[in-house]
């Protein structure tokens, strides 16, 4: 079973269409990563299901860097 | 025009222009899930369906409901899969003058055929994303351009829709989704019969093809627009209304 920050990664990776070693746990998803509003839209989408968890609104704004959206997950995954 | 197999959710579907465009869609090879409010409108849709040896079902939907929403697609896609058409057909008019018109009859005519055309399409979004493909079909009325004395509420909702479909199409074209507008003109329907006659004729003057339309030449445009034929048609406002509003 790979660590949450490599399935985070991959997810990322693959909704954002780059390569796993650009997915610097820093990296914003705009920004650095050239999402646009939807595609991080999209990006929760694909976290809430390969996590099985159901991210509100409120928290999923806040969520826009690599390492942000790891935290949720390690913080908000039973 | 082949919709081979696609989902398409249908509202409003057990009486005219609704179950009409419910028979096009699955006479296109679409599985159609028609809804009505009541469990004996729901019904009937499904016997036409098969009837008609088409595929799909009638499924009950109150579209003012967030959790009859909820359950209806829960029990799509547990049925049939996710849906990628959504005709948001539903509606209602509660005609007033304005000076008259209670607060009641304002809302009543926003929630049915306004709020809901956000929440079906919040609640469809997902899946057409993942797909995707996508088709969002709003049905308008001619009435949303043109006003009409008595209806300011069902005027502002039809206006609405098409403004709803210009702004979500700009949202999700990315993802091969499309979002139009169909906006009927006069159709022999149930909502045009209770129009009374004098009315009736002074509105056929207006009219250049001199008739009402029937509730199968604005499926047919619904059908266009969901099927590949259609797919490069995305914000638009179709108007098929005999000729008597002219944009």
């Amino acid at each position: 079973m790979s660590s949450i920050e490599e399935r985070v990664k991959k997810i990322v990776a693959e909704q954002l269409g780059v390569k796993e070693d650009e997915v610097k746990a820093e990296a914003s998803f705009v920004e650095d990563l050239g999402a646009d509003s939807l595609d991080t839209v999209e990006l929760v989408m694909a976290l809430e299901e390969e996590f099985e968890t159901e991210i509100p609104d409120e928290e999923a704004e806040k969520i826009t860097t690599v390492q942000l959206a790891i935290d949720y997950i390690n913080a908000n995954l039973a | 025009m082949s919709l081979e197999n696609k989902v398409a959710l249908v509202t409003g579907a057990s009486r005219g222009i609704g179950a009409a465009i419910a028979e096009q869609l699955a006479q296109a090879g679409a599985v159609v899930i028609g809804t009505a409010t009541s469990e004996s409108g729901a019904a009937a849709i499904g016997e036409r369906l098969s009837a008609a040896g088409y595929q799909g079902a009638g499924m009950v939907l109150d579209v003012t409901s967030p959790e009859s929403i909820d359950n209806l697609l829960q029990q799509v896609q547990e049925q049939y899969g996710v849906p990628v058409i959504l005709v948001n057909n539903a509606g209602i008019t509660q005609d007033n003058l304005l000076m008259r018109m209670s607060e009641e009859e304002w809302f009543n005519v926003v929630n049915t055929n306004l709020s809901s055309i956000y929440r079906l399409s919040k609640a469809v979004l997902r899946g057409m994303m993942k797909a995707r493909w996508g088709r969002i079909v709003n049905v308008g009325s001619v009435v949303g351009s043109m006003g009409n004395a008595g209806q300011a509420n069902y005027a502002a909702t039809k206006a609405g829709a098409a403004g709803f479909a210009r702004s979500l199409a700009a949202e999700v074209g990315s993802r091969g989704i499309t979002v139009n507008t169909v906006a009927p003109g006069f159709i022999d329907t149930d909502m045009t019969k209770i129009l009374p006659d004098d009315q009736k004729a002074d509105l056929l003057k207006r009219i250049p093809l001199g008739r009402l339309g029937k509730p199968e030449e604005i499926a047919a445009v619904v059908a266009f627009l969901a099927s590949g034929a259609g797919g490069y048609v995305s914000g638009e406002t179709i108007q098929v209304n005999g000729g008597m509003y002219m944009c």
